[in-house]
């Protein structure tokens, strides 16, 4: 991995607007680019020391980690773009051990002609992002592959947190009887990238809820509330994190539709495009699994927090041989909720 | 969105599945097909099948264009799309359809095929128009409710002279289905009608808006059916299935219509005007599930012939066979439910679907295994 390394040249001519084969060649002109676009926005000492690594300080104890790769089109949505997806969905991932997201990494893999103010976008974005979620990006790679073989940019970051609990948060803790929380309307991110690509119009524009987590969680776990498992539904939406939490616990979960909030605009374009919020995928929201006498704590705690606000009690575990999810419809009749077969592919008629 | 709550509100749910459950006879049997993938998918979606009394058993039909679309159509398909230049158009939920050997457009894709997923035909007249160097074919699919979009995306092609764009052309017709579920297909016999086990009918909703309520007369007239054009909402779908309750103990048998918000006795002339222009019936067309059926698809009239995909292409129909032990045909006419087959939630899931009422979301077999397993758990 090559750091983001201090710059050395010149600042970047006027004119060289585009991404060339040469930014990824290792020579002058990469380490523009790196100056330029990603130092210029990310600016912290671990960088600055231009090494091929951080190296960080910590703690006894655990530390959680985690990485993901954004692989998205299009690159700038309603409500994020790729480089804020990159920082918080890495930040979400690490946060929902428990632990506290510190640093993170970052690799771009960038495809020749790419447009310089596109990435410089990106990259500010990024920065926005990691300053509101708490954490640092410390150290990063930078790759050029030729026209055609990428599709504008691909984004991989890698996050380490601190202080994660001794018997860390997950789905193998949880038990009959426990509670399931949602932290806000769903299907917000999918529906706002579905809409944007089907150039639907509505009255609002949908917004792709993008948001780091990390401080929603710690007001949750400051209330004391006995928190056994969290995750953020991103992919699948909530119907997968809720079968990955049932498949895990070898535990039925049974979930009341009322209760789910679904944000008005997002319900009227998943009827248009014939999806279920519910398989639709969200990148600033949280399950979190917590021991039935705490659940109305942690549903406190998570509407006094501005990313909790329309959190709610969606449903409970319970034994259940087959480990199948079930819902309680809105006309009062009983369903599963199935994991998806493959993308959310929409109905004709 | 109003409008739509209103047919989902639980209280009128309620209401009306109470009415239900007071005027079923106890002592007989209501077996309801709903003929859409649509009404399938409402009850299973809103779990409607809980609120009914056990006499009242719903059996799903074939009205679901995805999943009757046989493997040699969607193989014609991928040698369209396979040759030089082509971009093919296509609705969403084709890209999964299994083909010969389970080879779907998806895998043809990931293979190099050009494939578009677009939300409408006019989006694959767009397609034509930014690309015209490309051949772009638009994969047409449906009943008679996308058959006008259809017709239309061709209409404004021609006027447009976008010689790059072409249809390749698999619209079918609702009631040469449903004539084939209730025994009056090519190869009938006599025994064939005792073993359609049904006593009414939810009609088409979407279809109907063009149709009107005529096709459907056969159904009563000939086959003492009952039919009620239903809509797609769930407190549609439970209204519906009283009016069919009320018919048989009433022992009326005729076309009722539920869904009048949107559905005239006439349906849509204009649609239907422009359907006949532009198409004429195909002499046989084959179903998956139910094989060839005589005079029940369309294909374009010869002076829009320049728009024909199979022709420009020149791809001829192949049939492909069908899985064995697959229970769909009999699925299809309601003679077996999903779990009646082997094949189920074993060999053919949604990830790897084997037979037609599984391909798409608004098959049977699919609504089963994503919406209703825990009930054959639990049973």
């Amino acid at each position: 991995m090559n750091v983001l390394a201090f710059p050395k040249g010149k600042p970047m001519a006027r004119g060289s607007e585009r991404v060339e084969m040469s930014h990824g060649a290792g020579g002058r002109a990469m380490q523009r680019l790196i100056a330029d676009v990603f130092h210029a926005a990310f600016d912290n000492a671990e960088l600055a020391r231009g090494e091929d690594q951080a190296v960080l300080p910590v703690a006894a104890g655990r530390i959680a980690m985690s990485t993901d790769t954004f692989v998205i089109s299009p690159l700038f949505f309603p409500g994020g773009d790729i480089g804020a997806l990159a920082v918080n969905g890495t930040v979400n991932d690490v946060a929902m051990s428990g632990a506290t997201p510190l640093w993170l990494s970052a690799g771009f893999i960038i495809e020749e002609g790419f447009a310089i103010d596109d990435l410089k976008r990106i990259a500010q974005s990024m920065a926005r992002a990691a300053k509101a979620a708490g954490v640092t990006i410390v150290t990063g790679d930078t790759k050029v592959v030729e026209r055609g073989k990428g599709d504008g940019v691909f984004i991989n970051t890698a996050g380490v947190g601190i202080g994660a609990p001794d018997i860390p948060l997950g789905a193998a803790r949880i038990e009959a009887g426990d509670a399931i929380l949602v932290s806000g309307t769903v299907g917000d991110h999918g529906v706002a990238i579905m809409a944007h690509r089907a150039g639907l119009q509505f009255e609002t524009t949908i917004e792709s809820d993008c948001a780091p987590l990390n401080g929603l969680i710690a007001a949750l776990m400051a209330s004391g509330a006995r928190v056994k498992a969290l995750r953020d539904p991103t992919r699948g939406g909530l119907s997968a994190t809720l079968n990955e939490f049932a498949q895990a616990a070898s535990l039925g979960i049974g979930i009341i539709e009322e209760a789910i909030p679904v944000r008005a605009e997002v319900f009227g374009a998943c009827e248009l495009l014939g999806l279920d919020p519910i398989n639709v995928a969200n990148e600033g929201k949280l399950v979190a699994v917590v021991d039935a006498r705490d659940a109305d704590a942690a549903l406190a705690a998570m509407r006094a927090h501005p990313l909790g606000q329309e959190a709610a009690i969606i449903g409970t575990a319970h034994a259940d041989p087959h480990h199948f999810v079930t819902m309680r419809t809105r006309i009062g009749g009983q369903r599963m909720i199935d994991w998806l077969s493959g993308d959310p592919l929409p109905r004709i008629c | 969105m109003k409008h739509l709550t209103e047919y989902r509100d639980a209280d009128r749910a309620r209401m009306i599945a109470a009415a239900i459950g007071r005027e079923a006879l106890p002592e007989r049997r209501y077996r309801i097909m709903e003929f859409c993938g649509g009404h399938t998918h409402a009850i299973f979606r809103y779990g409607l099948q809980d609120l009914l009394p056990g006499n009242v058993e719903m059996v799903h039909g074939p009205g679901c264009p995805v999943c009757v679309l046989p493997a040699g159509r969607l193989d014609m398909a991928m040698r369209i799309a396979e040759m030089p230049g082509v971009i093919l158009a296509t609705y969403g939920d084709m890209m999964r359809v299994p083909g010969e050997k389970g080879r779907s457009l998806l895998k043809a894709k990931a293979e190099g095929a050009d494939i578009r997923m677009v939300y409408s035909a006019a989006d694959a007249v767009a397609l034509a128009r930014d690309n015209p160097e490309r051949q772009i074919v638009f994969l047409a699919i449906g009943f008679e409710t996308t058959t006008p979009p259809t017709a239309l995306a061709i209409r404004q092609a021609k006027a447009e002279g976008l010689a790059n764009f072409s249809v390749f052309v698999n619209h079918v017709l609702t009631p040469a289905a449903l004539a084939a579920i209730l025994g009056q297909s090519d190869d009938k016999d006599a025994d064939d009608r005792d073993m359609v086990e049904i006593d009414g009918i939810l009609g088409p909703s979407h279809v109907s808006v063009i149709t009107g309520y005529e096709p459907y007369e056969f159904a009563t007239k000939a086959y003492g059916k009952p039919v009620v054009i239903a809509g797609f909402e769930p407190v549609d779908v439970l209204q519906s299935i009283l009016m069919v309750v009320r018919q048989l103990n009433e022992q009326r048998c005729e076309v009722e219509n539920q869904y009048i918000r949107a559905v005239g006795t006439g349906g849509n002339a204009i649609a239907r005007k422009l359907m006949a222009d532009m198409f004429e019936r195909r002499q046989s067309f084959e179903w998956r599930g139910l094989g060839w059926i005589a005079d029940s698809a369309l294909k374009l009239r010869p002076e829009w012939q320049a728009f024909d995909a199979e022709l420009r292409f020149d791809v001829a129909y192949r049939s492909l066979a069908e899985t064995k032990s697959c229970e769909c045909p009999a699925i299809l006419r309601g003679q077996k439910k999903p779990v009646d087959c082997k094949l189920f939630a074993k060999a053919c899931t949604p990830e790897t679907p084997l037979g037609a009422c599984m391909v798409s979301a608004e098959g049977s077999c699919a609504a089963y295994y994503t919406y209703g397993r825990h009930r054959e758990a639990a049973a």
